[in-house]
């Protein structure tokens, strides 16, 4: 595993482009792009004003960069360094920005969530779509790109429009039964629009692409609902999180509940490894065995060596106390990541936040517990292979594979704290951010990596 | 009835006596008035009543007590005492035998009384023992009705309690009830009122919103605007198309070609998906009937009709079979008869493999208790056993590594030569050493040889000697015999003197009789041979023998005799020679044989006699 060097960053703001060439990032007002391999910069873009979110568009050939604040967008093309868009919402003033799938679309949502606008780099033509709702995820594109389903509410009840993304034209438009919507999303075969309600009722429907009702669930009443969902890769399963700290699983053929993911906080099953970070004070001369020994090795010896235990069962993870009277309470199922090739789910549950569950979803049991010594902030799965980068924003980062998994310290003077990670289209390399600065990580072939995992004692 | 009466009242009080005499007097008949008199006679009574019998009968009424006691007799029912006189005036006699009849009978009746008293007073001590045991009980019984009654009532109590326990639940229940009845009132209400609430909030908002956006947009905001350098074509190369009607049709075409493409999809997917379970089941089917067939044409007897038709629809399965096609035929058709025919089969195949563990685990309950806890054992031994195995193997590897380990190392360093030659130096020293050794052993030998050489020497010697002895004592017995036959005894005496064994042999049989006896005692077991040979000095019989032996070999002879029990034992070989020498002589043969024998031992004894010192 290889690091490289540490760039400077700002607002979280790093991104691979689709097509897996390039890499954005943003440095205060600046954009910065770079060629993923060699790491030179390509283009350096400036923008008017510190830039609060950047998204490539689906041919990778244009860069959106939202300035909130401001109201602007400013477009920046890879081709054609000299051409620039700016797109200037005014007093209306701008909340969310995004491409539409075919990158020659800008669909920006305005204060108040009073409308969304759709602009096109193509025709002179903009498009408003009134009555946008307010809600956590109220768009999504289907993955081929052709249709778009949005949230609105209009006379205090839910509707979905489906609309035709080539002409921006309604297709469907009806209402749900919802008593406030929060998350719409659709299935990766783009055919059926799963639909949840609010945290006070357990209520999750399913629409087909015609606008009718396939299947409604609610797996209890009076108590707080849904709090995550996610599709498998496949489209075969609905994995549903919900705040009494269950996963439910849903099937796509009668869409009922295939089976439910309890998290306990002891695990007693002997089948599962539970892997358990565990601290060691570092010793000199040892210190640079769970790495590859940077070149100056004052940095590592601060910080302290870890590394993952098979922890003995029973096990009794780590709790969380919530606070029962306040507003989104720390429990539940916050995260649910389904690996690419549908096999495993990742969950974490929000009062056991140092722990990551890997469920084996062809077998619909637990297959793995990772306890950090500190909360999980972020997972995300290999887009090729069933491998687990997560990160808890100290300075190290996670590994989990079915064959085991490991800790690696990202070096570098001083920590880097890992908050955030992105990994790259060929499941080679990913981007490790932190607070301003971010570091590639390269990953060596699945041998060698198999090999480092057994010097590691990843699996010991 | 009367007589029950009295007696209990007797029992009850003595002051009441008299009276109830009296009353029990009318009412009794004569019989019992009479026992009661008795039984009034033989209790002592008052003193008047005393007074008067003793002073019943005097010299003076003697005529008056007769007519008395007759008067009382005969209303008592016995017959007069006096005589029928004819007339009345005239006096009446006293009748003897009537008197005298009268006195057995009253005697007679006295008895019965007494016996019935006795009867009466066991009766009367077992009902009064009865009755105290009754009294007894029936205290006991109030007692425990006693408890009772205080447990029962003791348990209403609690029961009383309870309910009003449960009262007082119930009111709380109900009160809960109706608490969670009102706070879902509540909850209700609020929760209509939060809806209206949000629905009043989100009009105004909706309101407010459609203001705004009024405002906002119908101000000509200058700023709304994009400002771009040159339009891009489109990504898929096409141009734009205007929205028309043929447009929305075509989007709807499209959208219902996906999602018709979608179900074809899971369709060929669920299609696939039966097509293989279709496979396993038909192959579950064909297992069943292969498996199931054989063993049916024994339980066809047995079972019932329902194997019967299963049989048939095998066959006709079986001629389905080959029909592959049918299961692509709509699955309704086919499905029935296939599920049935492999439900069916499976029942039998249940119903066997029960019966099968059935037999098997009766033949656990038989056989396997005590074995398989004995072979338990027996693993845990073995294992253990291996373990220590094991261990000690461990042990062994890591002792020899270390000593290869050491020898390695040793090789490895400089001093390997140095240390080798110190260590053939050591080698050559001890060398030398056992090089002496062997020297003065090879001397000892070549010592040893030599004496034997000699002994050799002498003995071929001796026997040259011995031959030559022999060969004058033939010619001399061969000149005896023709002359002196009468000599014969004092020559063999003469001849002794001075060889020993023709002269032992001699001795031996001339005394034969003699010797028999201890010859075989000593045959049988060599044990006794050496008591023998202890007590030989002492036995007159063998003494002279012994003499002789003594002569012939001294030394051989005292150093038997001299000889502790255990230094005999390694000469019982020696001994037993000697018997065999002894059998053979004692058994009747010819002499020729007999002295070539003789001599043969003689050698092997003389051997021996060398052998010992």
């Amino acid at each position: 595993m290889n690091f490289s060097e540490v760039f400077k960053l700002s607002s979280l703001l790093c991104k691979f482009s689709p097509d897996g060439k390039y890499l954005a990032s943003c440095v205060q007002y600046r954009l910065v792009v770079r060629d993923v391999n060699t790491l030179q910069i390509l283009q350096l873009y400036t923008c008017l004003d510190q830039i609060q979110h950047i998204e490539w568009s689906a041919d990778s050939l244009f860069i959106l960069c939202a300035m909130y604040k401001r109201g602007l967008v400013q477009v920046w093309s890879l081709e054609q360094p000299e051409w620039h868009c700016k797109i200037d919402e005014g007093s209306a003033g701008l909340v969310a920005s995004c491409w539409s799938p075919d990158g020659r679309h800008i669909l920006n949502t305005t204060e108040f969530h009073l409308r969304i606008t759709v602009w096109s780099l193509c025709t002179k033509s903009v498009s408003y779509i009134k009555y946008p709702k307010a809600c956590l995820q109220g768009i999504t594109f289907t993955r081929d790109g052709r249709y778009m389903a949005l949230a609105e509410r209009r006379d205090c009840k839910d509707y979905v429009s489906i609309f035709v993304c080539s002409d921006w034209q309604l297709l469907r438009h009806f209402d749900t039964d919802t008593q406030d919507l929060t998350g719409i999303e659709w299935a990766p075969n783009g055919c059926v629009l799963a639909v949840w309600d609010t945290c006070l009722e357990y209520k999750i429907l399913l629409y087909s692409l015609d606008g009718r009702l396939l299947s409604a669930y609610s797996a209890y009443e009076w108590s707080l609902g849904i709090k995550s969902v996610a599709w498998s890769p496949s489209s075969q399963f609905l994995a549903v999180g919900s705040y009494d700290g269950k996963v439910r699983i849903l099937n796509h053929v009668t869409w009922k509940m295939i089976t439910e993911f309890g998290h306990p906080a002891t695990i007693n099953n002997p089948k599962i490894v539970v892997y358990k970070e565990a601290e060691k004070s570092p010793q000199l001369g040892l210190g640079c065995l769970s790495f590859p020994p940077p070149g100056a090795g004052a940095g590592p010896l601060l910080s302290s060596e870890s590394k993952y235990e098979i922890a003995s069962v029973p096990v009794s993870l780590q709790t969380l106390k919530p606070v029962t009277d306040r507003a989104n309470p720390k429990i539940g199922i916050g995260m649910l990541a389904f690996s690419p090739d549908s096999y495993f789910l990742a969950t974490r549950n929000d009062n056991i936040p140092n722990a990551v569950w890997v469920w084996d979803i062809q077998k619909l049991r637990l297959f793995a517990v990772l306890e950090q010594l500190s909360p999980v902030r972020t997972f995300q799965w290999d887009p090729q292979q069933p491998r687990l980068a997560i990160c808890t924003g100290g300075s190290r980062l996670y590994l989990w594979s079915p064959a085991g998994c490991m800790s690696v310290q990202v070096p570098g003077e001083g920590d880097f704290a890992v908050l955030s990670l992105c990994w790259h289209l060929s499941g080679d390399s990913m981007a490790l951010l932190s607070k301003d600065h971010v570091c590639l990580c390269f990953l060596e072939t699945e041998a060698s990596v198999s090999t480092a995992c057994r010097q590691l004692g990843g699996h010991t | 009835m009367g007589d029950w009466m009295t007696v209990t009242d007797r029992g009850l009080s003595s002051e009441s006596k008299t009276i109830s005499q009296y009353t029990s007097e009318i009412k009794m008949s004569p019989s019992s008035l009479y026992s009661q008199q008795v039984l009034c006679s033989s209790i002592p009574l008052s003193k008047n009543v005393h007074s008067f019998f003793s002073a019943f009968c005097t010299e003076d009424n003697i005529e008056q007590s007769i007519s008395y006691l007759d008067q009382e007799l005969t209303t008592f029912g016995f017959p007069s005492l006096y005589e029928e006189s004819k007339s009345k005036e005239t006096k009446r006699e006293l009748n003897i035998v009537a008197v005298l009849n009268c006195m057995n009978e009253l005697l007679v009746l006295q008895r019965k009384n007494l016996l019935a008293q006795e009867n009466v007073e066991t009766q009367n001590l077992k009902l009064g023992s009865d009755m105290d045991h009754l009294q007894s009980c029936y205290s006991k019984l109030k007692e425990q009705l006693e408890t009772s009654r205080r447990e029962m009532i003791g348990l209403q109590e609690r029961d009383r309690q309870l309910q009003c326990k449960n009262r007082n639940l119930h009111q709380l229940l109900k009160n809960e009830k109706d608490e969670v009845q009102k706070l879902q009132n509540i909850i209700a209400s609020r929760a209509t009122q939060y809806n209206h609430d949000m629905k009043r909030k989100e009009r105004e908002y909706n309101k407010l919103k459609e203001r705004l956006h009024q405002l906002v947009m119908n101000k000509k905001d200058k700023k709304i605007a994009m400002d771009i350098l040159n339009y891009v074509g489109r990504a898929d190369g096409k141009r734009g198309s205007w929205r028309t009607g043929k447009t929305e049709a075509r989007n709807e075409d499209e959208m219902y070609k996906i999602l018709l493409n979608d179900y074809e999809y899971r369709q060929k997917q669920i299609l696939m998906e039966n097509a293989e379970l279709k496979k396993v089941l038909q192959q579950m089917k064909k297992e069943m009937i292969s498996l199931l067939s054989p063993q049916k044409k024994k339980p066809r007897e047995r079972v019932d009709d329902s194997t019967g038709t299963v049989i048939s629809d095998v066959e006709e399965d079986a001629g389905e079979l080959s029909r592959e096609s049918m299961w692509d035929l709509s699955c309704e058709t086919v499905r029935e008869q296939l599920t049935n025919s492999i439900r069916k089969q499976w029942r039998i195949l249940k119903s066997h493999v029960e019966k099968l563990d059935n037999q098997v685990s009766k033949v656990h309950l038989e056989g396997f208790n005590d074995e398989d806890v004995i072979s338990r054992q027996d693993h845990e031994q073995e294992t253990e056993k291996l373990e220590l195995e094991i261990q000690q193997c461990k042990e062994m590897i890591k002792t020899q590594q270390q000593l290869l380990q050491q020898l390695a190392t040793a090789c490895d360093d400089d001093t390997t030569s140095l240390l080798r030659d110190c260590y053939l130096l050591e080698e050559k020293e001890r060398l030398k050493e056992e090089w002496s050794l062997f020297k003065e052993q090879k001397k000892n030998f070549e010592r040893e040889r030599r004496s034997f050489t000699e002994a050799a020497i002498r003995l071929g010697l001796e026997r040259k000697a011995f031959e030559e002895e022999r060969a004058s004592w033939l010619k001399q017995q061969f000149l005896n015999m023709t002359t002196f036959d009468h000599q014969n005894s004092e020559n063999v005496k003469l001849f002794s003197a001075f060889s020993g064994s023709s002269d032992r042999d001699n001795l031996i049989v001339h005394s034969r009789q003699p010797q028999k006896k201890p010859h075989n005692v000593s045959n049988g077991s060599p044990v006794c041979m050496s008591k023998l040979t202890k007590s030989l000095p002492a036995s007159p019989s063998t003494s002279d023998f012994c003499q002789t032996r003594s002569c012939v070999s001294e030394h051989s002879s005292i150093n038997v005799l001299n000889m502790t029990p255990e230094e005999i034992k390694p000469n019982q070989v020696g001994g037993e020679c000697t018997n065999q020498k002894w059998s053979v002589v004692s058994r009747p043969g010819s002499q020729e044989g007999c002295y070539s024998g003789c001599s043969l031992t003689y050698t092997n004894s003389h051997v021996e006699k060398d052998d010992l010192p």
